[in-house]
């Protein structure tokens, strides 16, 4: 019966200590944000232009890309058309 | 389809002139109260992912009338939607992280909007993966994948409604001030045409393969 009211007053001990190491000192006095001082941590400008700028590059790029595959592959449709028609021709 | 072709052109064109307009009608536009600038990627953002769900249902009907009636031109329409799917789908998930970085503090968090968005995406990349290197046979397979992927979307657009999340619900469109609606039916307008467009152009390069394929065969023959 003693060890354990040996443990539970230790546990106390270690508790009122931690409890004193770690709590904050009250606060003694109330500090005015001084204005202009606080700035934005993460900059929207950059993040608009940055989304805006993608969805541009993105659609162009494609646009272009979607004309040329279709452009190469009329052109070779075109040449093998005329190739089927002079073969048979023959 | 020809008919189709004729217009392209002028739809371009018009997509064009309202994409140009359309940063000086968001510059204009109020900022949102609670996130000030970083709001205004809003009005490609929605649209993009708006083309997202709708190239997602053309690729996943087109692929029910292959699947029935094996119709080429179903086929053709499949491929091109389902492309367009993955970029309209890239630009969303590109923006919305940009987005996401300034409002949430955060590039991404794996909650239900974010990662079911993701997952639709990855199936349509699946799609033409398929395509590319699935060999005989996977015109038929992608197409069941293409179903999969359209019966995702309204999983994707009824999370935000159903599962608490970070990402705004379905209500910030429909509650718009008449100042940000106007811009923001003037960009869905833009990014529509641009998008009709690029169907009827990927449409026909698709026309054009299979004419080519069945040209080389008449040839060996």
């Amino acid at each position: 019966m003693r060890l354990p009211r040996v443990i539970a007053a230790c546990w106390l001990v270690v508790a009122a200590t931690g409890a004193r190491v770690f709590a904050q000192a009250a606060q003694g006095e109330f500090v005015p944000v001084v204005p202009g001082a606080s700035k934005e941590a993460i900059p929207a400008a950059p993040l608009v232009f940055v989304a805006y700028a993608f969805v541009w590059v993105a659609l162009v790029a494609y646009v272009v890309l979607l004309w040329r595959r279709l452009g190469k592959v009329e052109r070779e449709l075109t040449d093998l058309n005329g190739r089927l028609k002079s073969t048979r021709r023959s | 389809m020809t008919t189709i072709n004729r217009f392209v052109p002028f739809v371009l064109v018009i997509a064009l002139v309202m994409f140009v307009r359309a940063p000086f009608m968001i510059d204009a536009a109020p900022y949102e109260s609670t996130m000030g600038l970083i709001q205004k990627i809003f009005y490609f953002h929605v649209p993009a992912a708006m083309m997202t769900f709708l190239s997602a249902f053309v690729c996943g009907i087109a692929s029910i009338f292959y699947l029935v009636g094996r119709k080429r031109t179903a086929d053709h329409i499949a491929v091109a939607a389902a492309e367009l799917a993955v970029v309209f789908g890239l630009i969303v998930l590109v923006t919305g992280p940009i987005w996401a970085r300034k409002a949430w503090g955060v590039w991404w968090q794996w909650e239900a909007r974010l990662t079911m968005t993701l997952v639709m995406w990855m199936i349509f990349v699946a799609y033409l993966l398929l395509r590319r290197f699935g060999g005989a046979g996977s015109d038929v397979l992608a197409a069941a994948v293409g179903l999969f992927g359209m019966a995702l979307v309204p999983f994707v657009y009824w999370s935000v409604n159903v599962w608490r999340t970070l990402h705004p619900t379905t209500n910030v469109v429909i509650s718009l001030p008449p100042e940000m609606m106007s811009v923001f039916g003037w960009c869905a307008a833009a990014f529509l045409l641009l998008y009709l467009a690029l169907l009827a152009v990927r449409v026909r390069l698709e026309v054009a393969r299979a004419a080519l394929e069945d040209a080389f065969l008449a040839v060996e023959d």
